[in-house]
């Protein structure tokens, strides 16, 4: 088990390395860059190229590429251009990622909680109205744009449930720990603030847990409908234990193989759906700073960001793999 | 008065846009106290059927039950989902075919042996593992305290069937169910199964529905036995007069086609023509007339009704195989 999480991680820095490499020559590559981005069409060619040279990119582009990886081996990834211009980008991904971990952690919570029942449900009564209804609605989640979907909740439920839209936390005086804002004020026990902050994460998450939801769903309904094949069912049945002894240690916790695997590979599907939700309620995470940071150009940022992003997915599969032995002793003793 | 008393248990499977399909068609046989009844035949016959039936675990929808299933003057067809639940385990106990697959993969045997304990005879875990210990030695499995920590995959075959049995025996049930035990087993550890599930229904009194396509299995546990043939009871005779004198042509095929050491070099095998589903859904006369040797013109067209052709044995034939004038001199 050890060794084979040190081989993977090993696999990790090999594909950051790769990573980092394609980002650098593709950002590069699209049109526009950081300098018409901070001085407009129409600035004269003078001023354009001392801001290029300041910037280092009149450079050949591995000069520039090998500076940057020197840099960043001391923890140095170089200043924003477009986000929050002058700040390091190592500051802004501090500041931004706990913002975006709560939410998305809201998000596979809500995903998680609704799902799992909902499949387990539909599973049982197969064929059923009950079953129909929910495959239909869990479609429907997939099918809904993410921002179509934001923009509802944010125009039509926000009044009606009245909770915030913008930001991710109203002006008041709160103490910051961790940065993350909810366990902040959980950990300071400034409830206001802990509350506050988690209204404000109620709509994007809800926004952000539908694609989630409905895979989490499918896949828990269709792992439901393996297991009651089973025979060890029929022998749970057999010995008259309860419906709930039942569904919990024979059905559920057989099912849940295929349910947490998907789980891990929905983190791909919230870091992409994080980028619309946070631009549609101005959330101050790493999708809002994505966002932004194509606008602009944001060459550093966007590197930055993009990177860490496949860490956290990286990671996450991992620590889904090695859930895999928790659940299923057949992989532990192999 | 018989422990358990089936009466014209009919099961009929109902699919939307399909014909209805009786799977089992008024079968009736009665299990005494401590008894060892089989009921035999081939694949499809509905010998299945008839246990789940008997435990309540065929599905709600789509199959339509009739007749009555009477444990102990109770018909346990007409009890509430609930009630059945408590009965399960506690009063009719059921061992499965395929061993790996009916024991639950990702949980340790000693929690699939003690949750019956647990259930019906209200024991706290810790005391349910003491007592899961000695199941697991009484049916004969070595160093029972490692094995309640181990997974079903962990156990041979042999040790995962008899972990069942230890599972299904745990509350001293009156009656065991035990479907095809030893099918998916090794021969030489078929053997050794047989021989613990007859010593353990002898030495705790339990009555023994042992449901088995296999002569052999018959031959060395039964008492009384029971031959279905697609969904009916064809012959029902004590286990040494069927084995002397089968009288319906099926048990008589059945019989005639074990292979025998002490047959001639180079004599063929005596199968029984076609299989059952060649002649489902049939609509009258008798289900086996297209495969039987003795079929009349009448076999085709009339239903045989059940006979009692005396010593206790039943039998549904319109020409029945005659018996051995020699043998039944000694019977």
């Amino acid at each position: 088990m050890l060794r084979y999480t040190i081989r993977r991680l090993i696999q990790l820095v090999g594909v950051v390395l790769v990573l980092s490499l394609l980002l650098f020559a593709w950002l590069r590559a699209l049109p526009g860059g950081p300098v018409s981005a901070l001085l407009g069409e129409r600035a004269t060619p003078e001023s354009r190229e001392a801001l290029t040279k300041q910037l280092g990119l009149d450079q050949p582009i591995f000069v520039q590429y090998f500076k940057f990886m020197g840099r960043a081996l001391s923890g140095d990834f170089g200043v924003s251009t477009g986000v929050q211009p002058g700040d390091s980008a190592l500051d802004i991904f501090l500041q931004r990622f706990p913002a975006t971990i709560e939410l998305s952690f809201l998000a596979i919570v809500i995903a998680i909680a609704v799902g799992i029942p909902l499949g387990y449900m539909a599973a049982k009564r197969r064929g059923g109205w009950f079953d129909n209804l929910s495959v239909g609605g869990s479609l429907l989640g997939v099918a809904v744009p993410v921002f179509f979907l934001a923009y509802v909740l944010k125009d039509v439920l926000s009044s009606a449930l009245g909770l915030p839209t913008e930001g991710r936390q109203d002006a008041i005086d709160a103490t910051r720990v961790t940065g993350f804002f909810v366990l902040d004020g959980v950990i300071t026990q400034e409830w206001d603030a802990a509350l506050n902050a988690l209204e404000h994460l109620i709509l994007p998450a809800i926004a952000l847990a539908t694609i989630p939801f409905a895979v989490v769903f499918r896949i828990t309904r269709a792992a439901v409908l393996d297991v009651l094949d089973e025979d060890f069912v029929r022998t749970a049945e057999s010995k008259g234990l309860t419906a709930p002894v039942i569904r919990r240690r024979h059905v559920l916790r057989n099912a849940m193989l295929p349910v947490v695997t998907t789980i891990g590979l929905q983190t791909g599907a919230l870091l992409a759906g994080a980028v619309l939700t946070e631009k549609v309620f101005s959330f101050a995470g790493v999708g809002q700073a994505l966002a932004i940071g194509f606008e602009r150009r944001d060459y550093p940022v966007l590197l930055l960001l993009i990177i860490m992003a496949t860490v956290v997915y990286v990671v996450v599969n991992l620590l889904v793999d090695l859930s895999y032995a928790i659940i299923d002793p057949r992989i532990r003793t192999r | 008065m018989p422990l358990l008393e089936v009466r014209d248990l009919t099961v009929v499977f109902e699919r939307k846009g399909e014909q209805p399909f009786t799977a089992v068609d008024h079968v009736s046989f009665d299990v005494e106290p401590g008894q060892t009844v089989g009921l035999v035949g081939e694949s499809g016959c509905g010998k299945s059927v008839t246990s789940l039936a008997i435990m309540g675990l065929l599905p709600k929808r789509g199959a339509r039950i009739s007749g009555s299933v009477q444990y102990e003057g109770v018909n346990l067809l007409s009890l509430s989902d609930r009630e059945m639940r408590d009965r399960r385990g506690r009063d009719l106990g059921m061992v499965f075919q395929d061993p790996l697959s009916s024991l639950n993969p990702v949980i340790p045997i000693g929690l699939q042996v003690t949750e019956v304990l647990e259930r019906h005879r209200d024991m706290p875990r810790k005391k349910a593992m003491v007592e899961a210990a000695e199941l697991l030695d009484k049916v004969g499995i070595p160093d029972p305290n490692r094995r309640l920590t181990e997974y079903p995959h962990q156990l041979s075959g042999g040790m995962r069937q008899r972990a069942l049995i230890a599972i299904a025996l745990a509350c001293r049930p009156r009656l065991l169910i035990a479907d095809e035990p030893t099918t998916a087993l090794d021969v030489t550890i078929q053997a050794q199964i047989l021989a613990l599930l007859k010593e353990l229904v002898r030495d705790m009194g339990t009555a023994l529905v042992m449901i088995t396509h296999d002569l052999g299995v018959v031959a060395g546990l039964c008492d009384e036995v029971n031959v279905l043939y697609a969904g009916r009871v064809v012959e029902k005779a004590q286990r040494h007069e069927l084995f002397a004198a089968p009288r319906h042509p099926y048990t008589h095929g059945l019989l005639s086609s074990i292979p025998r050491l002490d047959a001639p070099r180079g004599e063929r095998l005596n199968p029984i023509r076609g299989s059952v589903s060649d002649n489902i859904p049939w609509t009258e006369g008798c289900a086996f007339a297209p495969r039987c040797p003795n079929k009349l013109d009448v076999c085709v067209r009339v239903t045989p009704e059940q006979e009692d052709i005396g010593g206790g044995r039943l039998l549904r034939c319109h020409n029945p195989v005659k018996p051995p004038v020699a043998e039944e001199v000694s019977v």
